[in-house]
């Protein structure tokens, strides 16, 4: 469905990626975790042509549709004319479709995009990319800045999405515990690269991985990694 | 009381010609973040164009319109070569379509020659409240009022309407969406050139045009649309029927030869006005 072969990007001399190879197959639910500024949002504008790398090959079998990190919505817009918009690509207007599976957004459809809590927005971005009728959703940064309820209520839609209607998923998180929950397999991107894969449950039992991603360290705000980066070691991927 | 009314009448007109330019800037400015001055250029290309049809002998309607197409495909051809090239930055363009404008004139001078064109449109006046007022007024004023109604369904109602507020608002989502923001950039330059070539179409016949009478024109248009925030096709309107009526209260009463900058002056005071009394809107860096 979705085939990364050794991408490169740089953004004038610094490389954003260095070599990221991954996949998502028909109907998968795939994490990518990793620190600030390791890559992860970079990797996803590349796959929506955002982007151009370097080097490496991107193939996307059907359409990939992003939602992309902070919602981006058209503020002044109405949820309506956001979703409209998002059918740009697939040609199919009407947002019945999306109402039927994110029935809350058929109530605040009138609505200004701009007006709506940071949920309904978040909401609002799942659904003008829906819009596009994609095989895979990329979705960027899920529940930053959203109340975990919230969270948990987007996570079900997601994963609705992806049983009933075969949509594979690319969720890029820095909630590593969210990402390992949600999705059956994980990437773990820093600095560029991939350093880990494997199904969710390995990873998360990984002792490295659990302790840089999962033991309570609190998200931080710039590049810096975080404390554990140093001290990991090369082979801790659980191929 | 007549003389006022002369004033007043023709001040709405002339103000109505200035926001038709200003809706062209803010068309271009919505859309692509480009101040386009060569939008003057626009109107006159408008004004000359459909002089040089009518000499031809291709009878109104048809000469006025296929000059605003013609401006059309000019507004396409300075957008291209302004914002053709991906990654332009804002000011870049801006410095771009001043250079165009400037170098405009050589064509023109070529293409029309160096002496003001004029031509009739809505012949003979009506006598309104003891004043002599001409019907082109009338005319000014109604195309003034269709085309920004339109603009207004345009932007509210078309699906290719919001695709370019969708661009104003957020470039990166549009292109996440699969909306060219170059397209709909050279779609607004288009339109700009459109918008322009109307209001010199109309302008032409109350006041001859020449090669180089787009630096008054841009420069009410821009003062009208600057009124709006260069976002605001309506508050342009607002701006533009400020400056020309005040403009025509100056000619009239005063001095004609200090009209534009009086107006300027009143526009600046406004502006300075509101913006004591409103915070400044701090826009979204891109």
């Amino acid at each position: 469905m979705l085939q990364v072969t050794d991408l490169v990007v740089r953004y004038g001399s610094a490389t954003a990626l260095d070599g990221v190879s991954l996949h998502v197959d028909d109907g998968e639910r795939v994490a990518l975790v990793g620190p600030n500024g390791a890559g992860k949002s970079t990797l996803v504008n590349t796959l929506s042509g955002v982007v151009r790398p370097a080097s490496g090959q991107v193939r996307i079998d059907g359409r990939l549709a992003h939602v992309p990190e902070g919602r981006q919505l058209f503020p002044e817009l109405t949820v309506e004319d956001n979703l409209r918009l998002g059918a740009w690509r697939s040609g199919n207007r009407d947002p019945s479709r999306v109402y039927a599976v994110l029935p809350d957004l058929d109530r605040i459809r009138r609505q200004r995009a701009g007006t709506l809590s940071g949920g309904q927005q978040q909401m609002v971005a799942v659904g003008r990319a829906l819009m596009a009728d994609p095989d895979v959703l990329a979705v960027d940064e899920l529940s930053l800045g959203l109340a975990p309820i919230i969270v948990s209520e987007l996570a079900d839609h997601l994963r609705a999405l992806n049983r009933e209607h075969g949509m594979s998923l690319l969720l890029i998180e820095q909630n590593a515990r969210l990402a390992f929950h949600l999705c059956e397999r994980a990437y773990v991107l820093e600095s560029g690269r991939v350093t880990a894969e494997g199904s969710s449950d390995d990873l998360a039992r990984s002792p490295e991985v659990a302790r840089a991603y999962l033991g309570g360290i609190t998200e931080q705000d710039g590049p810096d990694e975080p404390t554990a980066a140093p001290s990991a070691p090369s082979g801790w991927s659980s191929e | 009381m007549s003389a006022f009314l002369t004033y007043l009448v023709s001040g709405v007109a002339i103000g109505c010609t200035f926001a038709l330019v200003a809706s062209g800037f803010v068309m271009i400015h919505r859309v692509t973040r480009v101040v386009n001055f060569a939008q003057g250029t626009f109107a006159v290309v408008g004004g000359m164009t459909t002089a040089s049809l009518l000499g031809r002998g291709l009878p109104h309607g048809v000469a006025e319109v296929l000059a605003i197409v013609v401006c059309g495909v000019v507004g396409l051809l300075v957008g291209a070569i302004a914002i053709g090239k991906p990654g332009t930055p804002p000011l870049a363009s801006l410095i771009i379509t001043l250079g165009l404008a400037i170098g405009a004139y050589g064509v023109e001078v070529v293409v029309f020659g160096d002496q003001p064109v004029s031509f009739a449109m809505a012949r003979g006046a009506t006598t309104l409240g003891g004043a002599h007022i001409q019907w082109q007024y009338f005319l000014v004023m109604g195309a003034t009022l269709v085309t920004f109604t339109a603009l207004a369904l345009f932007f509210e109602r078309t699906y290719v309407g919001k695709a370019l507020t969708a661009c104003s608002s957020n470039p990166y989502a549009a292109r996440l969406a699969g909306i060219s923001v170059l397209r709909m950039g050279l779609l607004a330059f288009a339109l700009g050139g459109m918008l322009g070539g109307l209001a010199g179409v109309l302008i032409t016949p109350l006041q001859p045009v020449s090669f180089d009478s787009d630096a008054v024109l841009a420069v009410n248009g821009f003062a009208a649309a600057i009124f709006g925030g260069l976002m605001r096709p309506g508050t342009a309107l607002l701006g533009g029927l400020v400056l020309g009526v005040s403009e025509s209260m100056v000619g009239g009463y005063v001095n004609a030869s200090y009209e534009t900058e009086v107006a300027l002056a009143l526009m600046l005071a406004i502006m300075v006005w509101r913006s004591a009394r409103t915070p400044v809107s701090v826009e979204e860096a891109a």
